[in-house]
């Protein structure tokens, strides 16, 4: 194989990676901060994705052409509205269930998925069928040899590392981060602390929906396509992801969704008949892994109380 | 017995005029009367003592539900869309019962139920029209099948637990669905024909004729699929009452104590998660030859829900509440066309609601009987 094509197939699978550790990235949060899955975590990224579109027709309708504020617009409007629909979920969803078997929490926000898919689906105007997305970033590419870097990408690559940075930065120079790790290693001692249990819950929920959000509308950039099943296949895949870098750990997270996009990547170059079965491969990867290490590759320290 | 007795007529002659009503206002009146009188009936008690009844004498009101039963399709007897409809109650029964052993009793997550039903369709599709093998033969082979790729997933299943075994079955329902799709053999996203079912060189597509009256041909499929569910609903109920059943509860409740007592949970979850599957590949198999028909997008992650959904909805563990909620779920949308298209949604928001507001579903399970109209 020749340098470009391989250059090329490492670049799908570093923008791939990117989204997945986005996704996962939230899973792990939320899994720190409450030792619960949000299932409905691939489904509010759709709902981000799709927020970002209305954003851009409003603002196309508003009169505004220019490209770089329809881009900013469509990315803080996108990521408030997700921040605090994963607020409103931890507030009224999430923590009244706390008490309730683990598997009521999983059945509520499997179910709150479908309702979030089931209403792109049927309240966007003909949101059964893929929507295009609008291409705001440059087009042109720059060529090394036969390999040529879209600009487009590169940028893309550039803000999700600087996303992925600021998070980190933020979880572990800040006193907010502080707390958030606080309650995720005890809450009752975090409380005993002074700290605002709820809020860093609804802060926590914010900031993975956040992400997610942002994780939808580079997915919109990247395929310049979006629909209302996007999401599930994202979340299935971030929370395997997730797992894979150990629940809980946010370096874990970020070094699954990289390795499960190589995985990826590397299944698409090696197998023939992988490219039509591309999907199956991915999920077919999960149920192996999931046999081979249940608790991910750094596996859990937690030895269960009884 | 009494209670039970009353509850029983109501509930078909309710059903019976449910199904025969066309207009939609009338339709909604219906429900609406249904929801005041199940909520009366429960403020006033009555609901309690209808299930006791139930519970006393299991095997008498079972006769006189299939009595009624047959007397239901007996009334509709030309009618096809009425009869493909109850037939498809009786075999999502079937399923949801299959579905109950590994969720209800033995705690193993099955969030994949709408493909292993799609694997005993599929199955009956490929045998039906490339073999001859006889289709009644084809029914259980429909239900070894999705046990074997169900068995596919035991590893994964039996290493995780929780949230990770979910994990693992919706990954599976995904990849069913994505392989289906892009595989030629089995017909693609257009999917495959299916046969109908021939016994003794009689077709069960020919309608048959009693002297004067004609009968629709889906009344030979009704026989079928009651007798399956009550062979279903009789194992189940063995089941429950048996020390399998005690082991298997044993399991869901408390997994580290039941392994301190002997228990082995691998064993048991082994059993649970292949005999549910069993019994959702058999109704897969023969609904596939009562429509005659099967593609990919029949069986997607959405209708495992709807699965899901009936289980939380009957409350957990408790088949005459599988039952009734398998009405509620698939013959409200049928009926009301209105609401047809937003099947998913609703169902998926009344299940947040039951999880908030009543946990244990609308009819909670009851406490096993060992010796019917004892009390302690």
């Amino acid at each position: 194989m020749d340098i470009g094509l391989l250059a090329q197939y490492i670049m799908n699978g570093l923008m791939a990676g990117m989204m997945y550790a986005l996704v996962a990235v939230g899973f792990t949060l939320f899994f720190g901060v409450l030792d619960v899955i949000q299932f409905a975590h691939g489904d509010v990224l759709t709902v981000g994705a799709f927020t970002a579109l209305i954003t851009f027709v409003g603002v196309h309708a508003a009169g505004v052409h220019s490209g770089s504020i329809a881009l900013l617009a469509m990315l803080i409007v996108a990521i408030f509205a997700t921040a605090g629909l994963g607020m409103l979920i931890a507030r009224y969803l999430v923590l009244p269930l706390r008490a309730a078997p683990a598997l009521n929490t999983l059945l509520i926000t499997l179910m709150l998925g479908t309702v979030l898919r089931e209403s792109v689906r049927l309240f966007y105007p003909q949101g059964a069928n893929p929507k295009p997305f609008p291409a705001l970033l440059p087009a042109n590419s720059i060529n090394f040899g036969n390999f040529n870097l879209r600009l487009d990408n590169a940028i893309m690559l550039a803000a999700g590392t600087a996303v992925i940075v600021g998070v980190e930065f933020l979880l572990n120079r800040t006193k907010l981060g502080l707390a958030i790790r606080a309650v995720a290693q005890d809450e009752e001692t975090a409380r005993t602390m002074g700290i605002n249990f709820v809020a860093i819950v609804l802060v926590a929920f914010a900031i993975g929906s956040g992400l997610a959000a942002f994780a939808g509308v580079m997915d919109g950039f990247y395929y310049n396509e979006i629909n209302f099943g996007m999401g599930l296949y994202l979340g299935i895949i971030g929370f395997a992801a997730a797992i894979i870098g150990g629940l809980g750990s946010i370096y874990g997270a970020i070094l699954g969704g990289f390795l499960f996009a190589a995985l990826q990547t590397i299944g698409t170059v090696a197998l023939p008949f992988a490219s039509a079965y591309k999907d199956v491969f991915a999920f077919a990867v999960i149920i192996i892994f999931m046999a081979w290490r249940p608790t991910g590759l750094i596996r859990e320290k937690i030895s269960e109380r009884v | 017995m009494l209670p039970g007795v009353i509850a029983l007529a109501l509930a078909s002659l309710y059903l019976s005029a449910l199904l025969a009503v066309e207009k939609q206002p009338l339709i909604i009146g219906l429900l609406a009367l249904a929801v005041i009188v199940a909520l009366g009936a429960y403020w006033m008690g009555w609901l309690a003592s209808v299930s006791r009844s139930f519970a006393d004498r299991e095997n008498v009101l079972g006769t006189m539900a299939i009595v009624a039963a047959f007397a239901m399709a007996a009334y509709f007897h030309d009618d096809h869309f009425v009869l493909l409809l109850i037939v498809t109650v009786l075999l999502y029964t079937v399923a949801t019962l299959g579905l109950n052993i590994q969720f209800g009793y033995s705690g193993v997550l099955n969030f994949a139920g709408a493909s292993f039903f799609g694997i005993g369709a599929y199955t009956s599709a490929v045998l039906n029209a490339r073999t001859t093998v006889p289709t009644l033969v084809v029914l259980p082979i429909g239900g070894i099948i999705a046990a074997l790729i169900g068995s596919l997933l035991l590893l994964p299943v039996l290493r995780t637990r929780g949230h990770y075994a979910a994990l693992v079955t919706i990954a599976f329902a995904l990849l069913l669905k994505a392989f289906l799709e892009v595989n030629d053999v089995l017909g693609g996203p257009q999917g495959l024909q299916v046969k109908g079912m021939t016994v003794g060189g009689w077709s069960f597509n020919d309608s048959i004729e009693l002297g004067k009256i004609e009968l629709s041909f889906y009344m030979s499929y009704f026989v079928l699929s009651l007798a399956l569910l009550v062979a279903a609903f009789i194992l189940v109920r063995r089941l429950e009452r048996s020390w399998i059943g005690l082991n298997l509860d044993a399991l869901r409740l408390d997994e580290t104590a039941a392994s301190c007592f002997g228990l082995d949970v691998a064993r048991w979850k082994i059993t649970a998660f292949t005999l549910g599957n069993f019994l959702i590949g058999i109704a897969g198999a023969l609904f596939g030859m009562v429509g005659g028909f099967v593609a990919p997008n029949n069986y997607t992650f959405a209708d495992s829900l709807i699965l899901v959904s009936i289980l939380l909805l009957g409350g957990i563990g408790n088949p005459w509440g599988l039952a009734v909620a398998t009405v509620i779920v698939i013959v409200v949308p049928e009926k009301l066309q209105t609401i047809q298209e937003y099947r998913f949604l609703l169902y998926a928001v009344m299940v947040i609601a039951v999880l908030l507001f009543r946990p244990e579903g609308l009819l909670p399970r009851p406490l096993r009987s060992y010796f019917p109209g004892w009390r302690p």
